[in-house]
C-alpha cells in the first residue's frame, strides 16, 4: 500500500527501524498478558509565516518525531515515548510499560498490513505546494487588499500555516497502519479605531488540503473582507443583555454549542467510567426531536477529518442523536472494549508523547424544515448570535460556555442592533430540549476549530444550521 | 556534579548550533535546549489507572541576518538534524523583512550573576510507591462522605528539566528544575444531579507537597459543597473572587500591560503608565528571586537579568511588562520578562478567608470560571461561573450556570479589599479579591 511505504519512508528508514525491530519491540511488550498494545510513530513538518505591521515579520519551522509505546490491560495503561526513534530506546520502553501487568511468556508477533480502508484527503505535501516566495507574495497580497477595505483599519495581521504528518501504527495483532495527513491553516485579524475606540474582528479557515485552498474561489480574500466586517460591526455594538432569552445561533461555526453542549458528554472515557451528566443515557430523549447530530470523521477534506484515527480504525459517520434520542457514543479502542462496542473511529492524540483517547471529528446537526428568515422573524425579543469565540464544558454538572463575538438583538421578529460579545451558559442535557426551530441550512464552520482535553489539542470541525432555543442565558451587562 | 555534567554536555550542543547559524550567515542568533523527564502515575477506584514514563526534548533557534529573522525547532537532536534545522531558520530569514527594532538583547542587559534559586529536588519515587501514594489520596476522598458517588482518579507526577540557553554575545547557560504535583478529583451525586471538583498541590520539592489523604478530602470536600447549586435571578452585586481563581484578574490585568498588546494597541491599558488603574492601597509586584518558587529564574527567555521590582505601587501602574522586541516598538527598555512575569505578588489586607466574606456581606462568591470571554482590546469581560450565595457573611447555598461580567477596566479600579488567604501554588501569588459590583446573568 502505497501509505505504508511513504511512512516508512518519512519515519521508520531514516530512523533505520526495520519490520523485523517492530515486530521485536511488539513481541517484548506481548511478552506479558496485556489485552491491547501498540507503537505509534510519527514524524510531522510544520511552518509558520505572519505578516504584522506591513511587513513578513516571522516565520518557522519545526520538526517534530518520535515513537509512543502503549501497553493495555483491564483498565490499565503503561505508556512511554521518545523522541529518538531507535530499536534499543524503543525496547527499554516497551518494558518498561509492560510492567502494568505482571510476568507472562514470551510472545512471537508477525506484522501484516492492515485492511484497505477510504481515504479522505489527498497525499500531498503543503509545505511545498508553493514555493517560500509565493507563500510571501499570498500574505502581502490579502494584507494589502484587506488594508485597502476601510479607512478606519489601523492593523491587518495575515498568518499562513501548514503541517505534514505521517503516522504509523502497529497494533498488537500484527496490523499496520499508516496516514500521511495535510492541514494548512490561514488567518487574518484586523483592528479597527474610530473616535479613540478601537475593535477587533478575525477570521480564517482551512483543511486537509494544500495551500492552493487559499488561493481556491478567493477564499483568502475573504477572510480579509470578513475580518473588516466583524471588526466594523464591534464598533458599533453596545451593550449586552444580560438573562435568560430566546437565542437563535447562525449556522456554520456557532455549531460550537454542539461540540460544548453534547459532544463532550458523550465521549466514550466520561460515560464508560460513568462521570458524564449523558452517563447510562442510550435510548433515552436528550434533545427535541428536531435534533440529528452526528460526529463525522469521513468529511473529504475538513479540518476535523481522518482516514484512520491514530489507533489505526478507519473514522465513521456516527450518529450521536438521531430525532433526539441518544444513540451512542465516541469511541477508541480501550473504552470500546471495556463497553463492549467497537471503536468508532474516534481514538486520537496529540502526538507521540501523548496517550489516545475518544474525541471528536466534525461535529454537526442535520439541517431541519425552517427557513431561517421564518426563524429569526418567529422571535420577539432575544438574541441573534452569528459568531463565536470559544467554549468550554464541565462533562459532570453538565454546564458549558461559550463565547458570542459577533451578537445582535432581535426585537419584533427583526434583527435590529449590534451587541457586544458575551458568554452564553447552559446545560448540556437540557438545551437541545429547548430547540424550537432547525434550519435548512447547514453549514460547516471554515476550518479553525481547535480542541483542548486533558491537555492534549487536536484540530476539529463544527457545524449546524440556523438554530432557536426557547431559553438560554446571555451573559451582558445591560440588566 | 553529574547534573553539572549534563548541563555542559547541552551547552556544547547549543554551542554548535550558535556556531553552525555563525558558519551559515548569520549575523546573530539566539538558540535554547530543553531536555525533560518524568513520571505521571494515575489511580481510580482504588487500583492503578495508567503509568506514564516521560523523556522529551527539544531545541530551538532564532537567526538573524542584520535585521531579517528565522526561527526553527526540532525535538530529534542528531547531528544532521540540527544542521537541517539551522539551515530552515536561515531559508527562512531570506524571506522575512527588515525590521529595524529585531535583534538579540543589548549586551549590558544580559544576566551576570546566577545565584542558586534552589530549584532542583528530584524525587526519588519509585513506580510502586507512587500507585501507592495516588492510593490513598484518592481513598481519603472516596471514603469522605456517604454522597461521593464517584471518581475520576488521583494522580502523581515528577519531572525534572534541564533547560540551557545560549546567544551569540556569549551568553550561555543552564539549570535544572524540578516540578512535582499531586492532584485528585472526584464526584458526588444527589439525585439526579451530579459535581465534580478537585484539588492539587504542585512544588518543586517533594517534601513542600501537601499529605495526600488532605488534597483527597479536600477534593471531597469541595465537590459536596456544590451539590445542590442552582442559578440566580439576574442582577448586580458585588463579586468576591475565591483566592483560587483571583489570579487570574491579575493574568489579564498583566495581559494588558505586556508589550506585545500594547505596540499592536489592542489593549485596554494603553497609555495607562504612571496613571491610577487600581485603588491605592494596591501594590502588584514581582520576585523573580524566590527560593524554590515555582516562577523563579534568574534570567528570562532571552538571557536579559530579572529583576524584583513594583509594576503597581499606590494603585498607580508603575511599569510595564516588556521584552526587548516590544520595548523597542515602544521605544524603551526590556524589563526582562520574555517569557511573562515571575511569582507576581498582590500585597494583602487584615482579613482572613472568613473577614473576606464579610466585607462582601451580600453578594456572591465566584469558586469556578468558564470559559474565556475576555477582550484584551476593550476590557469587556464576560465569563461563565460558579460559586456561592452570600448573605451577611454567610454562604446560604452553591450557585451554578450563571455568568458574571463587566469591564475590566472598571473592575481593577473597583477592587475593595484583598484577603490574605493567599495561594501560593502558582505563578501568581493572591488571596481572594473583592471587587465592587459585576452584573450577574442567570435564570
Amino acid at each position: 500500500m502505497e501509505l505504508l511505504n511513504l511512512a516508512r519512508q518519512a519515519i521508520l528508514i531514516p530512523a533505520g527501524i526495520q519490520d523485523g525491530d517492530i515486530e521485536k519491540i511488539m513481541s517484548r511488550l506481548l511478552s506479558s498478558p496485556v489485552d491491547a498494545a501498540d507503537i505509534y510513530f510519527q514524524s510531522s513538518h510544520s511552518e509558520s509565516w505572519v505578516m504584522e505591521g506591513g511587513i513578513i515579520k516571522e516565520g518557522s519551522h519545526s520538526i517534530e518525531q518520535g515513537a509512543g509505546v502503549r501497553a493495555v490491560s483491564g483498565e490499565k495503561t503503561g505508556f512511554a515515548y521518545s523522541d529518538r526513534i531507535e530499536l534499543s530506546v524503543l525496547l527499554e520502553a516497551a518494558n518498561n510499560v509492560k510492567a502494568i501487568v505482571r510476568q507472562g511468556q514470551d510472545a512471537q508477533v508477525g506484522l501484516v498490513k492492515a485492511a484497505g480502508w477510504p481515504m479522505y484527503y489527498p497525499v500531498i505535501n503543503p509545505l511545498k505546494s508553493l514555493a517560500d516566495q509565493q507563500k510571501i507574495d499570498l500574505l502581502r497580497h490579502v494584507e494589502s487588499e484587506t488594508r485597502k477595505l476601510d479607512a478606519r483599519i489601523e492593523e491587518v495581521i495575515v498568518s499562513l500555516s501548514g503541517s505534514h504528518e505521517s503516522i504509523l501504527v502497529a497494533n498488537q495483532d500484527g496490523s499496520l497502519a499508516a496516514d500521511v495527513r495535510p492541514l494548512v491553516r490561514m488567518n487574518v485579524t484586523v483592528i479597527v479605531e474610530e473616535n479613540g475606540h478601537r475593535e477587533q474582528g478575525s477570521m480564517g479557515g482551512g483543511g486537509r488540503s494544500d495551500y492552493g485552498y487559499f488561493i481556491d474561489q478567493g477564499r483568502a480574500l475573504e477572510y480579509g473582507k470578513e475580518a473588516v466586517r466583524q471588526a466594523l460591526v464591534n464598533l458599533e455594538a453596545e451593550e449586552a443583555p444580560a438573562g435568560n432569552m430566546t437565542v437563535v445561533l447562525g449556522p456554520g461555526w456557532p455549531g460550537i454549542l454542539l461540540h460544548e453542549a453534547i459532544g463532550h458528554g458523550l465521549e466514550g472515557d466520561f460515560n464508560r467510567k460513568g462521570t458524564s451528566a449523558f452517563s447510562g443515557r442510550v435510548g433515552e430523549r436528550v434533545a427535541s426531536s428536531l435534533c440529528t447530530v452526528v460526529d463525522d470523521g469521513t468529511l473529504p477534506g475538513r479540518r476535523g477529518s481522518l482516514s484512520i484515527d491514530d489507533e489505526g480504525t478507519p473514522t465513521e459517520k456516527t450518529v450521536l442523536i438521531e430525532n433526539g434520542i441518544l444513540k451512542g457514543y465516541m469511541q477508541d479502542k480501550l473504552n470500546a472494549r471495556l463497553m463492549g462496542v467497537k471503536s468508532t473511529g474516534n481514538g486520537r492524540r496529540e502526538s507521540y508523547a501523548s496517550l489516545p483517547m475518544p474525541r471528536m471529528t466534525n461535529t454537526y446537526m442535520l439541517p431541519g424544515s425552517h427557513n431561517p428568515e421564518e426563524i429569526i422573524k418567529s422571535v420577539k425579543k432575544g438574541l441573534y448570535a452569528k459568531n463565536f469565540a470559544g467554549g468550554q464544558v464541565d462533562i459532570t454538572s453538565g454546564k458549558f460556555v461559550f463565547s458570542a463575538s459577533e451578537a445582535y438583538l432581535i426585537e419584533n421578529g427583526k434583527i435590529t442592533r449590534a451587541v457586544k460579545g458575551a458568554t452564553l451558559i447552559g446545560n448540556g442535557p437540557d438545551v437541545l430540549t429547548k430547540v424550537s426551530m432547525v434550519g435548512t441550512d447547514l453549514e460547516l464552520d471554515s476550518g479553525v476549530g481547535t480542541c483542548g482535553k486533558e491537555g492534549q489539542s487536536v484540530p476539529v470541525g463544527v457545524g449546524q444550521p440556523t438554530m432557536k432555543i426557547d431559553g438560554l442565558t446571555v451573559g451582558g451587562t445591560s440588566v | 556534579m553529574q547534573n553539572q555534567e549534563e548541563i555542559n554536555r547541552l551547552k556544547n550542543i547549543v554551542q554548535n548550533l550558535l556556531d553552525e547559524a555563525k558558519k551559515q550567515g548569520a549575523s546573530a542568533a539566539e538558540a535554547g535546549l530543553s531536555q525533560e523527564n518524568g513520571l505521571s502515575v494515575s489511580a481510580r477506584l482504588g487500583d492503578v489507572e495508567t503509568i506514564e514514563h516521560h523523556c522529551g526534548q527539544g531545541l530551538g533557534i532564532t537567526v538573524y541576518f542584520d535585521q531579517r529573522k528565522g526561527t526553527a525547532s526540532t525535538t530529534d537532536l542528531s547531528p544532521e538534524s540540527i544542521k537541517e534545522t539551522v539551515s530552515a531558520a536561515c531559508s527562512i530569514a531570506r524571506y522575512t523583512s527588515e525590521d529595524s527594532y529585531a535583534g538579540l538583547p543589548e549586551e549590558e542587559r544580559l544576566a551576570t550573576e546566577f545565584p542558586d534559586l534552589d530549584l532542583n529536588h528530584p524525587w526519588n519515587l519509585s513506580v510502586n510507591d507512587a500507585i501507592a501514594l495516588a492510593i490513598e489520596c484518592e481513598d481519603a476522598g472516596r471514603s469522605y462522605d456517604a454522597e461521593i458517588s464517584n471518581s475520576e482518579g488521583a494522580s502523581v507526577n515528577t519531572h525534572q528539566g534541564i533547560h540551557v540557553m545560549g546567544n551569540s554575545l556569549g551568553f550561555i547557560q543552564g539549570y535544572i528544575s524540578t516540578r512535582h504535583s499531586l492532584s485528585c478529583s472526584v464526584l458526588a451525586q444527589r439525585g439526579d444531579s451530579m459535581q465534580r471538583d478537585y484539588w492539587y498541590s504542585v512544588s518543586r520539592n517533594a517534601l513542600d507537597l501537601e499529605a495526600a489523604a488532605e488534597i483527597g478530602k479536600k477534593a471531597a470536600a469541595r465537590t459536596l459543597r456544590r451539590l445542590g447549586g442552582r442559578s440566580l435571578s439576574t442582577r448586580q452585586c458585588p463579586v468576591l473572587y475565591s483566592a483560587e481563581i483571583a489570579s487570574s484578574l491579575l493574568a489579564s490585568f498583566i495581559g494588558a500591560i505586556s508589550g506585545g498588546n500594547l505596540y499592536r494597541k489592542s489593549s485596554f491599558l494603553l497609555d495607562a503608565l504612571d496613571s491610577q488603574v487600581f485603588p491605592e492601597f494596591i501594590r502588584i509586584y514581582e520576585q523573580p528571586h524566590l527560593k524554590g518558587a515555582l516562577g523563579s529564574a534568574a534570567y528570562d527567555g532571552e538571557g536579559v537579568a530579572t529583576t524584583s521590582r513594583d509594576i503597581v505601587s499606590d494603585g498607580i501602574l508603575r511599569g510595564y511588562v516588556l521584552s526587548t522586541y516590544s520595548a523597542r516598538k515602544l521605544g524603551m527598555h526590556t524589563t526582562g520578562n520574555a517569557g511573562g512575569v515571575r511569582n507576581l505578588t498582590i500585597d494583602s489586607g487584615a482579613l482572613d478567608y472568613q473577614g473576606m466574606l464579610k466585607e462582601l456581606g451580600t453578594g456572591l462568591l465566584v469558586t469556578e470560571l468558564m470559559g474565556q470571554g475576555v477582550n484584551m482590546v476593550t476590557g469587556d469581560y464576560s465569563r461563565g461561573a460558579a460559586g456561592f450565595w452570600v448573605e451577611n457573611g454567610e454562604i446560604q447555598y452553591p450557585v451554578e450556570e450563571i455568568t458574571i461580567a463587566g469591564n475590566l477596566k472598571d473592575m481593577l479600579k473597583n477592587i475593595i479589599a484583598v484577603g490574605n488567604d493567599i495561594d501560593y501554588r502558582g505563578n501568581v501569588r493572591t488571596g481572594s479579591i473583592l471587587v465592587e459590583r459585576m452584573s450577574i446573568a442567570g435564570e
